[in-house]
């Protein structure tokens, strides 16, 4: 296995990440206590997830210029990863709302209807159907040519509808999730130094492990392609 | 162009489509609060928008799309097609305002800002959908594809709007707010037509 220098790089960053995000010194604020700690996991796959997904669109954007095929699978694979992404930052998140946000007096389940209305929750929730959608629409169209062509028109169409909503929304709407001022995270004052320097890092090395996950699938569907051609 | 693309008898199917579907909901709910109410209204926009704009490509035969192909550009294609929806959409917003209100009561306070959001919903509803019918119809089970496609896409705007009608039952905002959302939606309309202008180009080769 050839091991290229940001693939290390994202191998020492997630070290980095698990050990120092669990071991070094967190401020200690009642209500949130050691969940903190979470953040060094939830917040960048958000943060990863729009990465893949923005390089998603580049990719599309240039499918649309140049008509290579090899532009329409790596958008599908990093919309892909993306998704995947997004499934673990609902769970992560799913795990931290359950200790800091659920009230301990009523059963889950009463809690969630009241949890699910939160902005970014629904903006979430939003950029996975929508993300869903593409795989549908992808999957729906038979000829290949075409299939590119119209989900790339889509992917760029959806993401340029839904990532200023989900930028803008909820700082319309009240919200108990944090980060409603400004930038979530990317803010300076947001974070205590001593998260900060776990936090980017981890942000790097979780983007990093997306995009080789993604290099693996996309180098398996050229695989297969060139197998399904020979063959014929 | 725009004459062209306007066929008289889906036009009174919607408006049936319209009055149809309030009676439905009259029946159901008599008199509903206001939240309710304005749910509601939003609801029955959202399907008649479905309804009205996904006639405009999926209701299209392959000869005439290759007919238009060989006289216009994509780009008058598409904008006469979303100034068609656009205006079809502020007629059916109006008609379900008058009828919607004429039925259910009316428990807004300001009912003329009510209307001017609504007519504007209508808008932006028309528009998204617009070319997510294009889009969807190249695809195989049309119809239903449209509504998984554009849910999600339209949910955002239709938040806002049910927000932003708040405002006309007297609900009080910080200064300015109404305003911003206001742009802001307007700014989406505008966001949108660039899109399509840009993306239809693409799809319209066959």
């Amino acid at each position: 296995m050839r091991l290229t220098w940001w693939k290390i790089l994202s191998i020492i960053l997630l070290l980095y990440a698990v050990v120092g995000g669990l071991l070094l010194p967190v401020p200690e604020l009642s209500q949130l206590g050691e969940t903190i700690r979470n953040l060094y996991y939830h917040v960048c796959m958000w943060f990863s997830m729009m990465i893949l997904f923005t390089i998603s669109i580049i990719h599309s954007i240039k499918y649309l210029n140049t008509k290579n095929y090899i532009h329409d699978i790596k958008a599908k694979s990093y919309a892909g990863t993306g998704v995947f992404l997004g499934l673990l930052g609902y769970s992560t998140g799913a795990i931290w709302a359950s200790y800091t946000w659920a009230d301990p007096n009523n059963p889950a389940y009463a809690s969630f209807g009241s949890i699910m209305r939160e902005p970014k929750l629904i903006g979430a929730a939003l950029a996975l159907l929508v993300y869903g959608a593409y795989f549908i629409l992808r999957n729906s169209i038979i000829d290949i040519d075409q299939r590119a062509r119209v989900s790339a028109v889509y992917n760029i169409f959806a993401y340029a509808m839904l990532f200023p909503t989900i930028w803008i929304i909820p700082r319309l709407l009240p919200s108990l999730h944090p980060g409603k001022e400004g930038n979530p995270a990317l803010n300076f004052n947001d974070i205590d130094a001593r998260m900060r320097i776990v936090f980017y890092p981890a942000v790097i090395g979780w983007t990093l492990l997306g995009v080789w996950i993604t290099h693996l699938k996309i180098r398996l569907q050229v695989l297969n392609e060139k197998k399904f051609s020979n063959e014929q | 162009m725009l004459l062209e693309t306007r066929q008289q008898h889906t036009l009174y199917g919607i408006l049936l489509y319209i009055a149809s579907t309030i009676f439905v909901v009259y029946l159901t709910i008599d008199l509903p609060d206001a939240d309710t109410w304005n749910a509601i209204f939003w609801i029955t926009q959202l399907f008649i928008c479905i309804n009205a704009v996904a006639k405009s490509f999926l209701q299209e035969s392959r000869g005439r799309m290759l007919y238009y192909f060989t006289i216009t550009s994509p780009v008058a294609f598409i904008l006469s097609k979303l100034l068609y929806n656009l205006l079809l959409m502020v007629v059916m917003s109006s008609v379900n305002l008058i009828v919607y209100s004429a039925m259910m009561g009316n428990p807004t306070i300001s009912f003329f800002s009510f209307c001017l959001i609504g007519i504007l919903g209508g808008c932006g509803l028309g528009l998204i959908f617009t070319m997510l019918a294009a889009i969807a119809s190249k695809a195989m089970q049309q119809a239903s594809l449209m509504a998984i496609l554009g849910f999600p896409l339209i949910l955002p705007q239709l938040m806002m709007l049910v927000r932003l009608s708040k405002t006309a039952f007297g609900e009080i905002f910080n200064n300015g707010i109404p305003f911003q959302m206001t742009l802001l939606l307007v700014s989406f309309d505008i966001l949108m037509i660039i899109l399509a202008v840009i993306l239809f180009p693409f799809l319209w080769k066959d």
